[in-house]
């Protein structure tokens, strides 16, 4: 497979002595063509010396890790940083920078962090700086705050394996808040290094079974590919049900129906992940169709997992977001006490995008305190989340009161950040729906959206010639002929015979419209090429 | 639904570490202090982890100076900050494009990968050290998990084992069970400062004949419980062990730079290697972990970590990438953290002799703990102490009276658990019970961590010295 080649073109040698290393380099482009599953020769084989085989070869791995795909940073990524390592050596291209609209990195595209957070991570991290004038005295209250929750009073102490406590504390207060005063209880609160980190933690603690009763994950198609990663990772059976692409990417109780009971023939169906609002789809869910999951989950009983880190990126007009849980305990006692789930957030997403902190939690609801037992086992062996992650998503559950000093330009902040994700939301929308060849359903929320492109049959044949998937032979040669990288939908999952990708709505707006601009350009070539 | 048989058999494996309940029962003193509770201590002391800032050891002014800039780049143009803190600031900010907020490449900051790949060549002797080879996480256990996950062989008959050392310390173990792994223990010889005898890994090695498929060794150089340093001589022993078994070596040398004992000196397993030259140097496959966790920053709660990966098959490389891809990118905390740990102020700089200072100051500390600590623990009777050459702990063995041995199995409590819970109870200190360390069978052991603040130290022992003597003559 083609998409294979990047990987080792850019992944150089080990360090080896140079009998064996010339034959690797050499080798480089010839022995990746065959490079997955059982196909791959051994580094002896490919050396044809006779050094000793290898522990650790392709067919004594982990086989579950070989079928590991996360395309956010997959092949087209590795081009992309490849071509910005050339333009930076010199190398002429047709575009002059690359840019990369394939992650939802808000800061990378030029977002601006929010001055309090910023202020008071800088206080924990040098305590010296209290004495400075210059910082508030909420964020140095704060400051304070957390470092007296901290071993030693630093941020460099180990916390406890499920975090911090007062900021468990304060992530629960937050929940009620939100959750119009339904109670949340912080021993079942879970600091984490990102969602990332919780939800793979959830999946590891759920999976189990041989054979056919192999636990079944339910995720959504197209999905957030951190999901199929994970259920490859531990061979755990993933069960697709389908957005509707017509609905603007809605949920429909019976297609999750359909695709559980064709899945209750080869697995053990136990858990239902949705991501709301949706990635790659921004589709934010209506109350009704929450309460349908719900019912749903309850009837089959199902783990129920909510990822619902965008919950502050809602953007349009008539949607809200709707917290699970929120909506589990207004339909009362009957599910409330009984649907067992985890909602996700993240320190990522939303106004504060501050992806590089890891900063995460998890609400488990309705466990098991058994379950809670080996749960809390396996947020051991990471020993703890980063201090200074924890410390973000304190402030971020814990942000100016009206009444405090930083409240205006936090505010003002947080408002310009959403106003302008909403603004960029609609352009996109907005263009995508004028370009001919394309169709985009609302971006309702999150941060990306996902179109629909047209790809005429002599392309699909061409790209199939080339081993490739239509849409990846699609955003391929967009990323070598403009520099705008963008993430296939084959990455994310979609109904066989249409196309997607997946772009961020995060580039400054004026670089955006040109972007947008660039790839219409790029299709009309595209398609007359291959008429 | 997700009742107890409903859960990963990996997870249900995980033998629960005594240490949780011990620190849940300090939580709870802690709390009847605060709600003014009479006790014969006014606040726990905790040594049971190697977190040397709980200690009271502080952070190095420059990684936090760095650190607070990188967060809130206004502070670039303060006058309270050297020039030198400045410039490392703006560096690491470019490096990713102007906010420590966005992700970064999978196996981290590039120009932070060429720093520990030169950090890494420096430290031993000249010998080279590739960039791909290196991956950044949030900390050095996250690397080791991964590794392991690649490394277990769900094709082959027998269940995939790693040889690991007794003692060793429970998140090893932990990580072992969560991937499904199986531990085959080798003993360390007390008798002989924890030694690593080749007779006895050999031993190991045939006790798993037929019963699991071993692939690889797992060391900790400097020990952890154990405060061993090895020699270049036992290094090159254990290298000819891997490469005559063909097992892959995984080498946690997280502690490098806590070196204690006057005559002893860390050297790297990859420099040994690699001065072995071959058939070894181009064939023995290691994993090498390190962390800003632990030596003279301390910088566990940054979490960073890394692993330089060694004769490592190019095509697995490929999948080890994928699975650290999962992951995004280390935390920029950690990743920065590594930086300035393989990257510090340089003697021409200004922030040098501050730097300097504060790291002779904690180096000192360790080995004035050390040498204390072990002669403090030697002279109470029960107690024996192996010496410290390297690492953050102290291992003593406690020689536990009958009628101690009896009251424990009555309470339904692992002995030196027993004594752990009894000491904290009766003179607020939290250290670990050896049970947690798959000591051998018959022994009791507790561990301290002895990176602490001095005055701690002998705080501690004190508390220790009144406790011990006390529940000896109880129990004797």
């Amino acid at each position: 497979q083609s998409k294979r080649k990047w990987f080792c073109v850019i992944l150089a040698r080990p360090y080896k002595s140079s009998q064996s290393g010339a034959a690797a380099g050499g080798g480089g482009s010839t022995w990746c063509g065959s490079v997955r599953g059982e196909t791959k020769m051994s580094q002896q084989a490919a050396n044809g010396d006779r050094c000793r085989a290898k522990v650790l070869t392709v067919e004594t791995m982990n086989p579950n890790v070989k079928r590991v795909e996360y395309a956010v940073r997959g092949p087209i990524v590795q081009r992309a940083v490849q071509l910005e390592k050339e333009l930076k050596q010199g190398a002429k291209k047709p575009f002059t920078e690359v840019i990369k609209a394939n992650i939802g990195d808000a800061h990378a595209m030029g977002q601006k962090p929010i001055t309090f957070f910023r202020q008071v991570l800088a206080l924990c991290a040098y305590p010296a700086l209290l004495e400075e004038e210059k910082f508030p005295e909420d964020a140095k209250q704060r400051a304070r705050r957390i470092l007296a929750a901290c071993g030693g009073h630093s941020i460099g102490a180990y916390s406890a394996s499920q975090g911090i406590e007062c900021i468990r504390q304060d992530v629960s207060r937050y929940i009620e808040k939100r959750d119009g005063g339904i109670p949340s209880n912080p021993d079942n609160i879970y600091l984490s290094t990102g969602a990332s980190d919780a939800i793979v933690t959830m999946l590891k603690l759920l999976v189990c079974g041989e054979g056919r009763q192999r636990t079944g994950v339910m995720i959504s198609i197209p999905q957030y590919p951190l999901y199929s990663a994970a259920l490859a990772d531990l061979a755990a059976v993933q069960i697709n049900y389908y957005l509707d692409e017509d609905k603007s990417w809605s949920l429909d109780v019976a297609e999750l129906r359909r695709s559980l009971n064709a899945a209750r023939e080869h697995c053990n169906p136990r858990v239902l992940c949705i991501i709301n609002p949706g990635n790659p789809t921004g589709q934010v869910q209506s109350r009704q169709c929450i309460e349908d999951v719900i019912r749903f989950a309850k009837e089959e009983r199902l783990f129920l997992m909510a990822d619902e880190v965008y919950q502050d990126n809602v953007y349009a007009e008539g949607c809200k977001f709707h917290s699970f849980k929120k909506v589990l305990f207004e339909m009362g006692p009957e599910y409330s006490s009984t649907v067992e789930m985890a909602s996700f957030h993240s320190t990522s997403k939303c106004f504060m995008g501050e992806c590089g902190f890891r900063g995460g939690y998890m609400e488990v609801i309705n466990m098991d305190p058994a379950v809670k037992a080996q749960l809390i086992k396996l947020v051991s062996v990471r020993l703890c989340p980063p201090v200074p992650g924890q410390a973000l998503m304190d402030l971020v559950v814990n942000p100016p009161q009206p009444d405090e000093p930083s409240y205006t330009t936090f505010v003002k902040e947080k408002t310009a950040v959403l106003a302008a994700l909403a603004e960029k939301a609609s352009i996109t929308e907005q263009a995508f729906n004028t370009m001919p060849g394309f169709t985009c359903n609302p971006v309702q929320g999150a941060m990306y959206t996902f179109p629909r492109i047209s790809i005429p049959q002599k392309a699909i044949d061409k790209a199939k010639e080339l081993g490739q998937v239509p849409d990846m032979f699609y955003c391929m040669k967009l990323l070598e002929e403009e520099g705008i990288c963008l993430v296939p939908g084959s990455g994310f999952g979609q109904r066989d015979g249409t196309f997607h990708f997946r772009m961020t709505i995060l580039p400054p707006t004026e670089k955006l419209k040109i972007v947008l601009q660039r790839i219409k350009d790029f299709h009309l070539r595209f398609t007359q090429e291959f008429s | 639904m997700s009742a107890p048989l409903q859960i990963n058999p990996n997870v249900k494996n995980i033998q629960q570490v005594q240490n949780e309940k011990l620190a849940r029962l300090a939580e709870q003193i802690k709390e009847d202090i605060r709600r003014g509770s009479i006790k014969s201590f006014k606040e726990v002391i905790d040594v049971s982890w190697g977190n040397p800032h709980n200690g009271g050891l502080k952070p190095q002014t420059f990684v936090r100076q760095v650190l607070a800039a990188c967060v809130y780049p206004e502070l670039l143009d303060s006058e309270q900050l050297e020039a030198d803190v400045k410039q490392r600031a703006q560096k690491l900010l470019m490096c990713v494009g102007g906010s420590i907020g966005s992700y970064t490449n999978t196996a981290g900051i590039p120009e932070v990968v060429q720093g520990i790949t030169e950090f890494i060549s420096r430290r031993d002797g000249g010998v080279p050290c590739h960039p791909e080879n290196i991956f950044i996480s949030s900390g050095s256990q996250w690397c080791l998990s991964n590794i392991l996950r690649v490394l277990v062989n769900t094709k082959a008959l027998l269940p995939t084992a790693v040889l690991s050392p007794v003692p060793c310390h429970p998140t090893m173990m932990l990580s072992l069970t969560a991937e499904g792994v199986i531990p085959v223990p080798y003993h360390l010889c007390e008798e002989e400062g924890w030694a690593l005898k080749g007779e006895e890994l050999q031993r190991a090695l045939q006790s798993a004949h037929g019963v699991c498929n071993p692939v690889a060794l797992y060391v900790i150089n400097p020990g952890n419980p154990a405060g061993l340093v090895q020699s270049r001589a036992s290094i090159q022993e254990i290298i000819r062990f891997v490469y005559e078994r063909r097992l892959f070596l995984l080498a946690d040398e997280v502690y490098q730079d806590c070196v204690c004992g006057a005559d002893s000196q860390f050297i790297s397993y990859k420099q040994v290697l690699v001065e072995m030259g071959p058939p070894y140097s181009d064939s023995v496959e290691l994993a090498s972990f390190h962390s800003a966790s632990k030596g003279m920053m301390g910088e566990c709660g940054l979490r960073g970590g890394y692993v330089e990966l060694v004769n490592v098959d190019p095509a697995v490389m490929e999948y080890i990438y994928m699975l650290f891809s999962m992951d995004i990118c280390a935390s920029l905390s950690g990743q920065m953290a590594i930086d300035l740990m393989t990257n510090p102020p340089q003697p021409d700089e200004p922030s040098y002799p501050l730097y300097w200072q504060e790291k002779e100051e904690i180096r000192r500390t360790l080995v004035h703990n050390a040498r204390k600590a072990i002669e403090a623990v030697n002279l109470l009777v029960g107690f024996s102490c192996q010496p410290v050459h390297g690492g953050a702990f102290m291992f003593p063995r406690v020689n536990l009276p009958l009628r101690a041995i009896q009251s424990a199995q009555e309470a339904g409590l692992p002995p030196d658990m027993f004594y752990c819970m009894r000491l904290l109870e009766e003179v607020g200190l939290l250290v670990s019970p050896g049970c947690d360390y798959q000591q051998e069978k018959g022994t009791y052991h507790i561990r301290i961590c002895i990176m602490v603040q001095e005055e701690i130290l002998d705080e501690l022992l004190r508390r220790l010295k009144i406790f011990h003597t006390k529940f000896m003559k109880e129990f004797s």
